[in-house]
């Protein structure tokens, strides 16, 4: 399979995957192994990109010119790549999950649940092989429509309301913000596309690369930079994987993903250190990282914590690239696989406590180790990767991150970084301990187990976590490029 | 017999219409009607063909030369124009016999289609003259035929509705002609060309006729904006859009004002010339904030309707409000903005408004809170509901987005980032809009006692979608669309001079 | 300043034609009545036109043999209103069915009464 190949199949295998869904929605089980054959071969085909990239190469296709100057093109580069790996290889296992916890909670819509998944799938690839940002905008915004079917799933007033807020704080910042930053830097900069070094560079001064900044910044809702976080705790009334998946992993990590390459590609590391914009965003991240993780504290909901902590997190990448130096993005970008892993486990877990024993909140969760060790051993390993020590992956993707900071001797930003873990500490750790060392409820409850289809995945991403420290050296390389390594 | 294309473009629903009358057999009729569409817009097709290989065509209606001589001007701007104006009449046919309102209408089928061919033929007409006096007199063709269209509707409101419509239009009408004859007083002239050649003289500051020109100038501007629903000289639209049938809201939403915003801009741009309209009269400065209130207005009224069509109609008013703010941005980019979104808005409002006319061949109501269960009960059509929307907000992949690049694009050109903004912002409200409908659709669960709903026959679903796939395509294939807009703009800029 | 307003006497004549058909479609409650506004609205173009035409001094513009220089008016504008009558007529003709129609089925031409019942209606 030529590169081009191997881009549009990414792309067109979750597309079809979702139309043989609709047509296979009268009988269950062929539709779910239509599900897991898209997830398989949607991942081969990114996989197979892999080797040209770590070698240097930059395979793209163009698809056809919409506007003037603008085309419909993709170009994988290893900052896409990565993100493309990471949605696309959880995206199997997470699949395998939501077939455990879709049946055994006896969902409803199923068919147009794994439809739209697939089809989210489909635009988080598309944003992170976009080759231009008016790709990537179409993308992005698809991913947002596509989501919206999943937040609102149970169709309840509950979920109708958590979807008008979804819907509304993404749309409004993409369309406001986000789509003026675009208009506005090409009309400076006479095109979108992204390119190493930045097309921004010497043709914006530095009030005007601020605002632009700030606007692509708070425009990309995504990533959930304080004060646009607010859907992401609402989005938590979706079923499980999707918060998993899409709201630990595709659609959030779009976010930073979008920002980190707009910082590199379309400012450049230069522009944003010369023009004093990355001070700035620096700043904005910093506050979200703390506020976030702070709030994370007091939530006594399992998926809101985790999802205050999502927020938190995503901080560490979008002030990686704001440090605007190679080892500080280099480090924000390894978070966004680090994170992925570590965050799907820990959704893994909840939804399977969920299913399981029908517990959604911390301090139900007294002596539940017991009944459950796989589950809560699984939580413990993603805890130790969120915060960032080792045997887990997060430790390398901080490690570069403070190493970053301390380079360019910000160590105001080093101390932001440390308190974050110390605070992840504070809202992860608790929830093991209670699972593990408080005593169970006098009422003996009758659960073991989540379902082996839940329990699978979650066991994979776990050993996962460890995986990536043990073998951080393959993802190293495929990155070092982007710091100029 | 290719030279005659431009006259063959009115002349044939012209005399289709009266023949319909003759006709009377059902299927005679409407075979004619299905046909005369399709064949004006093959005409519409090879002169735009034509047009953008060898240029501006004119035609001498009976062999006298123009200025005398009534003459048929085709270039860039209206051959585009009537492409689309045909496109739509083709489209919404299928919706006509069917879905007619009373029984009466459809026992007069022959009545109606001669009406609606009646009314192609001045939209038409209005497009291809290149005479002011016979634009004035197809633009009531026109007017007189949407009049009766709009009176068909189910409802005996529409009968009011049509009254008022016709009150203010043929205001509107009067003034225009009054505009006419006061600028036939300073140069003793109709036509478009020779009009833009003799007009500078009496224009130009100081000279006895300069007032004279502005009083034509005012007339014709405010004549055309009551016709377009310029805000805030739109009360009549969101009436009579509610209450026609829905097929013939579709069609006049699609293309009646549109024929008028070209108009306007021929106006504006071919005869007194962007120089004279904003730098001298600075029409922008009130063009532009008005152009601005009518889109949030306009979207914020669409908001809290409580019934699809006029839902749609007020979002027309917004979406008038684009064109015109094009228009208001007197750049070459703004005007190729205005252009496509008059393409663009045709496509998409035509889709939806043949969407509400599924939703009201089942459901027998354009309430919104009537749409319950819909997503589930009629998925195609409110697919297309959905699709058309995504466009009308201006999501990229739509055509929605491409007139709102250029128009943004315009503004920023221009150093108005406020402006940009607000454009932006203004979308936003159509997301509010249009997902109330999508709300109700998908999540509210139909009525227990209602009676039962299912998916229209594909008779009805083709056309919509065509007109919904179209929104899609030309979101993301722009030659058709804004490349030609752009060149259009080009030529009404340069002005007939 | 005097002569030029009075000389333009035929303007002033149109102007207030215009206004009072303006006020009648504005002002007037029943249906019939605008429409007869609008017609006195339309018929001042139609003057407007007309007297434009006029040369002083002129006669029809037919050609007499014999006589090389006939000073006639420009018939053009007759010949336009011609049409615009037609237009007029036609308009006219529609309103007024409109009307019929919105009697048979209200009961009432008065525009207040159909606004109520209307409401009624909810």
């Amino acid at each position: 399979m030529s590169p081009e190949q191997a881009i549009a199949a990414a792309l067109l295998v979750p597309l079809l995957g979702a139309a043989g869904v609709l047509l296979c929605r009268r009988r269950p089980n062929v539709r779910e192994a239509v599900t897991v054959l898209a997830t398989l071969l949607t991942f081969g085909a990114v996989a197979s990109l892999v080797p040209a990239v770590t070698a240097g190469g930059r395979p793209g296709l163009e698809l056809f010119e919409v506007l003037p100057g603008l085309p419909l093109a993709f170009a994988v580069e290893p900052l896409g790549m990565l993100f493309a790996l990471v949605a696309s290889g959880l995206w199997i296992l997470t699949s395998i999950y939501a077939i455990g916890y879709m049946r055994s909670h006896h969902e409803g819509h199923q068919t147009r649940f794994y439809a739209c998944f697939a089809v989210a799938i489909a635009a988080a690839l598309g944003i992170a092989f976009a080759a231009n940002l008016f790709t990537l905008f179409l993308f992005y915004e698809l991913l947002t429509l596509t989501t919206y079917p999943l937040v609102t799933h149970h169709g309840d007033e509950r979920a109708r309301r958590a979807g008008r807020l979804y819907l509304g704080l993404l749309m409004a910042t993409s369309i406001v913000l986000l789509l003026t930053a675009i208009i506005w830097t090409y009309a400076v900069a006479g095109t979108l596309d992204f390119r190493p070094g930045g097309i921004l560079a010497g043709r914006a001064d530095a009030p005007l690369a601020i605002v632009l900044l700030l606007l692509f910044a708070f425009g990309t809702g995504k990533a959930a930079l304080m004060p646009f976080h607010r859907w992401l705790p609402a989005a938590m009334v979706a079923p499980t994987p999707v918060s998993a998946l899409l709201h630990a992993v595709a659609v959030v990590k779009a976010g930073v993903f979008t920002v980190t390459k707009i910082v590199l590609y379309v400012f450049g590391l230069d522009l944003l250190r010369t023009s004093g914009g990355g001070e700035i965003l620096a700043w904005v991240a910093a506050a979200t990282l703390l506020l976030a993780a702070a709030v994370a504290t007091v939530q006594d909901n399992l998926k809101r914590r985790l999802a205050y902590s999502t927020i938190s997190q995503l901080a560490y990448v979008v002030l990686g690239a704001a440090l605007a130096n190679g080892t500080a993005a280099l480090g924000g970008s390894l978070h966004v696989a680090m994170h992925a892993m570590a965050k799907i486990t820990l959704f893994f877990c909840a939804g399977a406590i969920a299913v399981t024993a029908h517990k959604t909140e911390v301090s139900q969760l007294d002596g539940i180790g017991r009944r459950m060790p796989i589950t809560c051993g699984a939580f413990f390993l993603a805890s130790l990767s969120i915060i960032g020590l080792p045997p887990a992956g997060g430790t390398w993707s901080k490690w570069f991150l403070v190493l970053g900071a301390a380079d360019g001797e910000r160590w105001a930003m080093v101390a932001v970084l440390l308190a974050g873990s110390l605070l992840a500490i504070g809202y992860l750790m608790p929830v093991v301990v209670r699972a593990f060392f408080y005593p169970p409820p006098a009422a003996g409850e009758g659960h073991g187990e989540a379902p082996l289809l839940c329990l699978l995945p979650l066991t994979l991403t776990a050993l996962g976590c460890v995986g990536q420290f043990v073998f951080a050296e393959p993802l190293y390389r495929l990155l070092a490029p982007i710091a100029g390594m | 017999m290719s030279e005659h294309l431009p006259i063959l473009q009115v002349v044939v629903p012209l005399l289709a219409g009266p023949l319909c009358l003759l006709l009377r057999h059902r299927l005679l009729v409407r075979g004619l009607a299905t046909a005369v569409p399709l064949a004006c817009l093959t005409i519409a097709g090879l002169l735009l063909h034509r047009v953008q290989q060898v240029g501006a065509i004119s035609y001498h209606i009976g062999g006298w030369a123009p200025p005398l001589g009534i003459e048929y001007r085709i270039d860039l701007a209206n051959a585009y124009v009537m492409v689309i104006v045909s496109a739509i009449a083709a489209v919404v046919m299928p919706f006509l016999p069917g879905h007619m309102g009373s029984a009466m209408v459809r026992r007069r089928e022959h009545l109606f289609y001669a009406i609606f061919l009646l009314a192609l033929a001045g939209l038409l007409g209005i497009s291809a003259t290149g005479d002011m006096f016979n634009a004035f007199v197809f633009l009531e063709i026109a007017s007189l035929a949407s009049y009766s269209l709009v009176a068909l509707g189910r409802h005996r409101r529409a009968l009011v509705a049509a009254y008022s419509y016709l009150i203010i239009g043929t205001i509107g009408g009067t003034f225009f002609l009054l505009g006419i004859g006061l600028m036939y007083q300073m140069t003793g002239t109709l036509n478009m060309v020779d009009l833009a050649h003799r007009l500078p003289e009496p224009m130009s500051p100081g000279t006895p006729g300069s007032r004279t020109v502005l009083v034509a100038f005012a007339f014709l501007a405010v004549g055309l904006s009551i016709k377009l629903a310029v805000f805030p000289l739109h009360q009549w639209l969101p009436r009579a859009y509610a209450h026609a049938p829905s097929a013939v809201s579709a069609f006049l939403a699609a293309t009646s004002t549109k024929v008028s915003y070209y108009l306007l801009v021929r106006v504006v741009f071919s005869l007194f010339g962007a120089a004279y309209v904003f730098d001298a009269l600075k029409l922008d400065r009130l063009l532009l904030p008005l152009s601005i209130v009518a889109m949030f207005a306009g979207s914020t009224a669409a908001i809290f309707q409580t019934d699809l069509k006029r839902l749609l109609a007020y979002s027309s008013v917004a979406q008038i409000g684009y064109m015109t703010l094009g228009v208001s941005l007197a750049s070459v980019t703004g005007l190729t903005g205005g252009l496509v979104h008059l393409f663009n808005h045709a496509l998409m409002k035509g889709g939806l408004f043949l969407a509400a006319a599924c939703y009201g061949m089942r459901l027998r109501s354009s309430r919104i809170a009537d749409l319950a269960g819909a997503g589930r009960l009629m998925p195609w059509t409110t697919a297309a509901f959905v699709t058309g929307g995504l466009a009308l907000i201006g999501v990229p992949g739509t055509a929605g987005f491409v007139s709102k690049w250029y128009l943004v694009l315009a503004a920023l050109e221009q150093g108005r980032w406020l402006v940009a903004v607000l454009v932006v912002a203004s979308s936003l409200l159509a997301v509010a809009y249009v997902w109330r409908v999508v709300e109700v659709a998908y999540f509210a669960d139909r009525d227990a006692g209602a009676h039962p709903i299912k998916e229209v026959p594909p008779l009805l679903l083709v056309p919509t979608w065509i007109l919904i796939g179209a929104t899609v395509y030309f979101g993301l294939r722009t030659e058709l669309t804004a490349g030609v807009a752009e060149a259009a703009a080009g030529v009404l800029w340069e002005s007939l001079r | 300043m005097s002569a030029s307003i009075l000389g333009l006497w035929n303007y002033w004549a149109v102007i207030v034609l215009m206004m009072t058909g303006l006020y009648i479609v504005t002002a007037r409650d029943n249906l019939v009545k605008k429409v007869m506004g609008l017609n006195i609205f339309q018929v001042s173009v139609i003057m407007f036109y007309v007297s434009m035409a006029k040369v002083r001094g002129g006669t029809a513009p037919i050609l007499v043999e014999g006589e090389e220089t006939v000073l006639y008016s420009n018939p053009l504008p007759h010949v336009l209103m011609l049409t615009a009558i037609v237009v007029g007529v036609a308009t006219t003709a529609l309103a007024l069915a409109l009307v019929v129609r919105i009697q048979e089925a209200y009961g009432t031409v008065e525009e207040d009464e159909l606004v109520r019942i209307d409401d009624d209606d909810g």
